[in-house]
């Protein structure tokens, strides 16, 4: 038997770590790759008698994270104690939220796959809560021992929680890239996944189509995309052959090993921790009032899903350019910037171009957009050039390269210094045509004959002795003219 | 000399009547010549408690004193003190030397007041007689062969023996209070949230509060003054206006001072469990408080038999928590010898902690197990509720409560010890004031057998300036409180 007879359930649980400068509740700096335990404090240590202060812009973020994913801000939160015996748990308990989650609901919409087997489909979010990171164990280089860093105790994380919505690794990959792009375009994560920013658990289950939900597994700590998708489809196939080989999945805790390509168990539910969690005394429940999500608010950007409608609606992109177009906040900036400078009326031609030339380049040379030699402000004055008729599609892949390589401030000055302005005159180009036809009868007469393919070959001619300047349209219609006549 | 109220040590030093150096030194001899008998200190650095002395004669000198400044104090050894060894009455931290400071501490040591010494606690302040401490048992200074109370007994034999003028203790059940009346003290336990917590060890979070020990209302006035305060380092302390908490006590003295207070008596203070001679000592003080022109009303309690039950849920199960940090990782006891993680945590913690914490960690534990948290926890939090409400309730009767503290004075050394639920029982009357989170305090009312017996008395939230002035104007009319114990020399 084959996956087909199969339905894959996947959930997704995502620890996003907070871009604020400091903990979540102490005053220690949160920045990444200092000497160890040199930012930790006496609340990071955890030393008798200190006492966690929650820091209000670790709320800002998840205020922001619930608004943009169309979710409710509960007004009152609570924070409890998961507790729990390790090394990098300073306290043998993590702060976290467990019954009053501080976001509830809300949904992502991923765009899955490509051409004609692209959809959509809108991943339902059960909650997201505020929690503090732990500090990191190491086991290498103490003869022995471990070592214990406490820089990372304490990082502010918003723990973001999937219905188990998706059905397949590409479902799981496209959220998470979704969510990846969203905690970055509202600002509160900067997604760097090798230094653990944005880390991700998948918990994956099959069943017969009709059946109950199967016992799932949760891959952890699954920290670059392509981890994810390769997880996710060996952990399928594993479960799969299990199952039809007659044997029952166990509810565990797995890791996923990159070398190997399959996952191992951590812990199976036998040995699961009783976490017994309870509201933490030493923090009042967390209540956040209308006005304080109202003011949030106003600080966000234009959130993707905006921006996708205006692209489509104003703009009259289609859905797969406006959601391609808003994959990330940077993209999307810079889009906005070429269609403000080049008019909404190029906007198709700005898209093509952002999706096709510019992205295939900046890819090439692993570039990011905002990094892009080539300006929004440059590829706009390169977009009028071709609207009006100054050159052609393919002379403008000639400006595109120049102003990559620095070769010119603006496309105007490459087309000026280069002579590469598109011959327009009537009269010049029909004297070019009129050579051409002249020097290749043969090609006439296979015309004449009703060989299409003749035709393009005398455009050709024509294209190369003009070389390339010569407006296509113009050429086309001499020489069906002459020919015809 | 070592009798002087706070006030007279003030006028004193100001007058160059002494110095504080000089003051510190008396205390410095005697805490030499006496402690080894009462074990009422586990620690004192007489350097540094000299060179504060000192500081505060030049503060003192340039005009620039206030109540406390060149005043002699003990500290719990509850209270993180920067270079001061911190144990908590712990093996598990008998050798933390404290790198910051408590907020009490830094509070105390901004008004100029001298830190004298560290004081012996029943350890994480989980007991009722000091008898759990690792340092050993605190002895009473009025019997010896007796228990002081605790958890704060090092500071309450400490001030009884007049080894300080005045301490700090910290209540969770009772910890301020009980050992307040076994030893002739008068202690205060605040509102919850209006001393920091910050860097005072946590047994029960919800609960911890601490609070003045000494030997008047006045005194205890006078240190909750310096002691209280909003801290943004205390996320459960209240912001609310600084006040004079001595303001009431300065009134002229009234042939009725009380008049027009009401006084309100639970009938469940005065029921069966309470010794025929300590409530002998609460009547003939009910007498006297009428002389004062209070008047007496009934109240009632209904759910304060459920408090002991309910607090034996809610304060273990958050010291299984709280007490989590102490795995031998980072500070603290480790064990010598381990083969494993697991295994250096459950020796480090079988080692370095003494039975009764072990015992309220595993009810601890237990309450908050998958399975048992609803019938225990939360059925715990919502009996803390309805005592809550009780008190509201009676509060709109009456302005304050008066009860016993203890049901019993000093016991013998040794007599509960085997017996938690009897010991757990010697705070029947001060448990409830925690669970709602009131202010309440004990007072000295007379003796019984020679031992002291201590009179409760329970103040509306934030009523902690009325609590004061309705002990200040009994102590006023009485001596009991200026009693010391014989034969300390």
């Amino acid at each position: 038997m084959s996956a087909r007879n199969w339905e894959v359930v996947i959930g997704i649980e995502t620890h996003a770590q907070l871009s604020t400068q400091s903990k979540i509740f102490s005053g220690s700096s949160t920045a990444f790759g200092a000497q160890p335990n040199v930012q930790a404090s006496a609340v990071d240590l955890a030393l008798p008698g200190v006492l966690p202060v929650l820091n209000r812009g670790a709320v800002e973020c998840a205020i922001k994270f619930g608004l943009s994913i169309g979710a409710e801000v509960a007004a009152k939160s609570v924070f409890a104690r998961k507790n729990y015996f390790y090394p990098d748990l300073p306290k043998g308990y993590q702060i976290s939220q467990f019954e009053l989650p501080v976001v509830v609901g809300g949904g992502v919409r991923i765009q899955v796959g490509q051409g004609d087997k692209a959809y959509e489909k809108v991943v339902r979010l059960t909650r997201a809560h505020l929690e503090e990171d732990a500090g990191k164990s190491l086991h290498e280089d103490f003869h022995g021992k471990s070592g214990i860093d406490l820089n990372r105790a304490g990082t502010p994380l918003l723990e973001i929680v999937t219905e188990p919505d998706m059905c397949s690794s590409a479902e799981a990959v496209a959220y998470a890239k979704a969510l990846h792009a969203l905690v970055r375009w509202i600002g509160i994560c900067d997604g760097n996944m090798q230094e653990g920013s944005f880390r991700c658990d998948a918990n994956v289950s099959v069943r017969r189509p009709g059946e109950p939900l199967g016992t799932r597994r949760e891959i952890k700590n699954l920290n670059s995309f392509r981890f994810l998708q390769q997880a996710i489809d060996y952990e399928i196939q594993w479960q799969i052959d299990t199952l039809e080989d007659g044997g029952k999945i166990q509810q565990a805790t797995v890791l996923f090993d990159p070398d190997s390509g399959e996952t191992r168990v951590m812990r199976t539910k036998e040995d699961a921790h009783d976490y017994r969690y309870f509201p933490d005394p030493d923090l009042l429940p967390l209540v956040i009032s209308r006005e304080w999500v109202e003011r949030t608010k106003a600080t966000l950007p234009e959130l993707p899903e905006a921006k996708r409608q205006r692209f489509m609606e104003q703009l009259g992109l289609s859905a797969y350019d406006a959601t391609a177009l808003t994959a990330s906040l940077e993209v999307a900036d810079y889009f906005d910037a070429v269609v403000t400078a080049a008019g909404a009326a190029n906007a198709k031609s700005a898209a093509n171009w952002v999706m096709g030339e510019l992205s295939a380049r900046l890819n090439k040379e692993d570039k990011d957009i905002a990094a892009s030699p080539v300006s929004a402000a440059q590829l706009a004055g390169l977009i009028a050039r071709i609207a009006d008729n100054t050159i052609s599609n393919n002379i403008a892949k000639k400006v595109f390269e120049a102003l990559w390589n620095g070769d010119g401030a603006s496309a105007d000055e490459v087309i000026e210094k280069q002579g590469l302005k598109q011959i327009t005159d009537t009269g010049a180009i029909e004297k070019l045509v009129d050579e051409v036809l002249a020097a290749n009868a043969a090609n006439v007469a296979e015309y004449k004959a009703g060989k299409e393919k003749a035709f393009n070959a005398l455009v050709g001619q024509v294209m190369k002795a003009a070389k390339g300047k010569a407006n296509p349209q113009q050429v086309n219609d001499l020489l069906k003219a002459k020919l015809g006549g | 000399m070592l009798n002087s109220s706070l006030k007279e040590l003030a006028q004193a030093l100001a007058g160059k009547k002494i110095s504080s150096v000089e003051l510190t030194q008396l205390y410095l001899d005697r805490i030499n010549r006496l402690n080894p008998a009462i074990n009422a200190y586990v620690s004192t650095q007489p350097e540094r408690s000299l060179a504060q002395a000192k500081a505060a004669d030049a503060r003192l000198a340039a005009g620039d004193a206030g109540p406390l400044t060149g005043i002699p104090l003990a500290q719990k050894d509850i209270f993180c003190a920067e270079g001061w060894l911190t144990t908590c009455g712990s093996k598990m931290l008998a050798n933390f030397v404290s790198p910051y400071d408590a907020t009490v501490i830094q509070k105390f040591d901004a008004a100029g007041a001298v830190n004298l010494g560290k004081t012996n606690m029943d350890e994480f302040a989980m007991g009722s007689s000091n008898e759990t401490s690792f340092f050993g048992p605190v002895k009473n200074p009025w019997d010896q062969s007796r228990v002081p109370g605790g958890s704060s007994g090092g500071s309450a034999a400490a001030v009884a023996a007049r080894l300080a003028p005045a301490a700090t203790g910290t209540d969770t059940g009772g910890s301020i209070r009980q050992p307040a009346a076994l030893c002739n003290l008068t202690g205060l336990k605040p509102t919850y949230g209006v001393v920091s917590r910050w860097g005072m060890i946590a047994f029960a979070s919800s609960l911890d509060q601490a609070g003045p020990m000494a030997r008047s209302a006045e005194d205890c006035g006078l240190l909750l003054n310096a002691m209280a305060g909003f801290d943004p380092k205390d996320s459960t302390s209240l912001e609310r206006p600084v006040e004079d908490y001595t303001r009431e006590l300065n009134a002229p003295a009234a042939a009725k001072p009380l008049a027009g207070l009401k006084i309100g008596l639970p009938k469940e203070f005065f029921g069966e469990g309470c010794d025929a001679a300590v409530m002998a000592a609460i009547q003939a003080a009910i007498e006297q408080y009428k002389a004062l022109g209070a008047e007496m009303v009934e109240v009632s309690l209904p759910n304060m038999k459920l408090s002991v039950p309910a607090y034996y849920v809610i304060a273990p199960a958050e010291a299984s928590s709280n007490l989590s940090r102490f795995d031998g990782v980072r500070y603290g006891y480790r064990a010598p010898e381990y083969d494993s993680l697991d295994d250096m945590y459950a020796k480090s913690r079988a080692q370095g902690f003494g039975a009764e914490v072990k015992r309220r960690i595993l009810i601890g534990t237990y309450v908050l197990s998958h399975g048992y948290y609803d019938a225990y926890y939360l059925q715990a939090q919502r009996i803390r509720r309805l005592i809550a409400e009780d008190f509201v309730a009676a509060f709109k009767q009456c302005d304050v409560i008066l009860g016993p503290t203890s049901p019993s004075t000093a016991f013998k050394l040794g007599d509960k010890a085997g017996d938690p639920v009897q010991m757990y029982l010697s705070d029947i009357y001060t448990i409830a004031v925690n669970l709602a989170g009131l202010p309440g305090m004990s007072l000295p009312c007379g003796f019984a057998e020679g031992l002291p017996v201590g009179l409760q008395l329970i103040g509306n939230y934030f009523d902690e300036a009325r609590l004061l002035n309705v002990a200040h104007r009994y102590q006023q009319v009485t001596d009991w409180h200026g009693r010391a114990p014989a034969g300390l020399e």
